[in-house]
């Protein structure tokens, strides 16, 4: 990413001195640990000092942590359940069964790939309308015997395609917004990389919703907002700055409970802090209502997104 | 003949094609203002020049062809509702503009000025055929009745009047999705909107749906396609991604009629394409046989 530019050096000289004390066997720790606090302390500004576009570049790097690496640090005894039982399996959003600090959960969430196969398999984590069925399916199931969901989000958007049109990708989508309101168990959604519009929200209606750090939820792409609005695909830093799509500001929109910290200079450098911190902020947000009453649970529900988007009244 | 092929000179010859215009399959062609000044108007369906006023005197259908031009929300209102029964709630709702998007205000004040509407959509309560109903209807001419926090505030009231009300929630839907202007808040709205459709499913009271020409985006991923009866129009163009958007994704033409209402009746998405001049019988036949007393 452009910005880390100023660390790659000072990551070469780290490696350079550890190389050669091992090569000549001199201790040469003391200079090694200042080196690292600086590179440390410019990991940090940096990273304090992202410009919306700049957390766009984060939010996508193939680095970070998806949902089945969240899966792997903090879920025991996963097993994965496929299929929307009506026409297929979709590999862009994965779901299943297994535990959380001992406790039942299913999780569900988007998957990207990293390399070009497993992005073609897992379709760039868009999902066609049987990944957001398989998704209902799986709540539903939850619902039945009373396990809470966590869904993690993470997709550019509902894939756009001649097949997701004919197999009804706005009907899918609106669905599990209608669905997810009524769902008689704790539901948790953390936004984990891109937020990208109703593909995301379909995963979204939720009791308590979060974000990371540097991940970003907007309902266009910067880059689609520029073209549109602008006329002007270039100017999408600038689309990014104008939308407010980053978590502390969307936080401040009220549209979201928490932003949930990323390790130092990002979610990639350590999947799993960032999985450590997920996991206690998500455990502390069940705690917070699973003693609620579930028709009160609902009532919150809908309140919570009832109040989005005040208006003026009155001329 | 012969000697004169003989020594004929060979040229090399370029064939010239010309270069046919692009036919956008899916796509309708810019209509023409049928409101705007000019008293004459070209139709997109027949390509004869009509008279604006009998278009006007007709639903919006060209009398020629029978093509159909897009209707107000209040043309779509009378269209329904009993005459002098709809009583109009929620007209004074303004937008917070809470992204503070730069020239939002001042594009809102001037579409406001163009159409003399105050946003993309017009709410109340009304009678069809003595059935009394909360409907809301959207008007493309407003930003492409794009839902905002206003649209989708007003939306949420009349699905809320609805269940204060025990009455049935029709919504005329047509729009080019959420917008953009209000950031992730018109996102919400979709969440908003559906949250409370599922409020009113819980107390038993039908939506009817009419997704119109053209409904998309943000608009067809939640209320348009949560009707417990879903109607369109003939030749109404419905979808979730813009037929633009699906060609850049997967550099392909898209199939003749792609998207249209009777297309996606056969993808299983509509119950009811009805005729305008039906669609008011059509939708009370629905809501009686549904909800009747």
């Amino acid at each position: 990413m452009k910005f880390e530019k100023n660390l790659k050096d000072i990551e070469h000289k780290i490696n350079e001195l550890k190389e050669f004390s091992k090569e000549k066997e001199i201790d040469l720790s003391g200079e090694i640990e200042k080196l690292v606090i600086e590179k440390e302390t410019i990991l940090g500004e940096t990273y304090k000092n992202l410009s919306p576009w700049d957390r766009v570049a984060v939010a996508r790097n193939p680095k970070r942590p998806y949902t089945l690496d969240y899966i792997e640090h903090i879920v025991e005894d996963f097993e994965e359940l496929h299929g929307d039982r009506l026409f297929k399996d979709d590999s862009a959003i994965v779901g299943g069964l297994g535990k959380i600090d001992g406790k039942r959960f299913v999780i569900i969430g988007h998957q990207k790939g990293r390399d070009m196969d497993s992005n073609i398999y897992r379709n760039f984590g868009m999902a066609n309308p049987e990944g957001y069925r398989k998704a209902l399916r799986l709540m539903k199931l939850a619902e039945r015997f009373k396990l809470p969901i966590l869904t993690l989000i993470d997709t550019a958007g509902a894939y756009p395609g001649i097949d997701a049109e004919k197999h009804g990708q706005g009907e899918a989508v609106a669905r599990n917004l209608m669905e997810m309101a009524g769902l008689e168990t704790q539901i948790i959604a953390v936004v984990i990389g891109e937020g990208g519009s109703g593909g995301a929200l379909a995963l979204g209606v939720a009791d308590k919703v979060f974000m990371l750090e540097n991940s970003i939820y907007s309902i266009i792409s910067p880059e689609g907002c520029a073209a549109i609005l602008y006329k002007d695909a270039s100017r999408a830093s600038e689309a990014a700055n104008d939308l407010k799509i980053s978590a502390d500001q969307i936080k401040k929109l009220g549209v979201i409970d928490d932003v949930i910290l990323e390790p130092l200079g990002g979610a990639h450098r350590d999947h799993k802090v960032m999985a450590e911190n997920l996991k206690a902020k998500v455990m502390e947000a069940y705690e917070e209502i699973k003693t609620l009453p579930i028709s009160e649970l609902k009532d919150l529900r809908y309140e919570k997104f009832r109040k989005m988007g005040e208006v003026n009244q009155g001329v | 003949m012969g000697i004169f092929s003989i020594n004929k000179k060979k040229y090399a010859t370029l064939k010239i094609e010309k270069k046919k215009k692009e036919k956008k399959v899916g796509t309708k062609k810019v209509e023409p203002n049928i409101t705007g000044s000019g008293l004459w108007v070209k139709c997109p369906g027949c390509n004869e020049i009509i008279y604006k006023k009998d278009i006007r005197n007709n639903e919006m259908i060209c009398p020629n062809c029978d093509n159909y031009f897009k209707m107000s929300g209040q043309q779509r209102i009378d269209l329904l509702i009993d005459k002098d029964t709809f009583e109009e709630f929620d007209a004074d709702l303004s937008t917070k503009n809470p992204l503070k998007f730069p020239g939002y205000a001042e594009k809102i004040e001037e579409i406001k000025i163009k159409t003399n509407l105050n946003e993309g959509a017009i709410s109340g309560v009304g009678k069809i055929y003595g059935m009394e109903v909360s409907i809301t209807a959207m008007d493309f001419s407003f930003l492409a009745a794009s839902m905002g926090t206003v649209v989708g505030e007003k939306l949420t009231r009349a699905i809320e009047r609805g269940i204060e009300r025990k009455i049935p929630v029709i919504i005329v839907a047509t729009s080019g999705g959420a917008r953009m202007h209000e950031g992730i808040l018109s996102l919400m709205q979709m969440a908003k909107t559906s949250v409370a459709l599922e409020r009113l499913r819980e107390k038993g009271i039908p939506f009817i749906s009419i997704p119109v020409d053209p409904t998309f985006g943000g608009v067809t991923a939640s209320f348009a396609m949560l009707g417990d009866v879903i109607i369109s129009e003939p030749k109404a163009f419905i979808g979730f991604a813009g037929p633009r958007v699906i060609e850049q994704t997967i550099k392909q033409k898209l199939p003749e009629g792609f998207q249209l209402s009777e297309f996606v009746q056969e993808c299983g998405m509509v119950d009811i394409i009805a005729k305008r001049e039906d669609m008011k019988k059509t939708v009370h036949r629905v809501l009686d046989n549904l909800f009747g007393l």
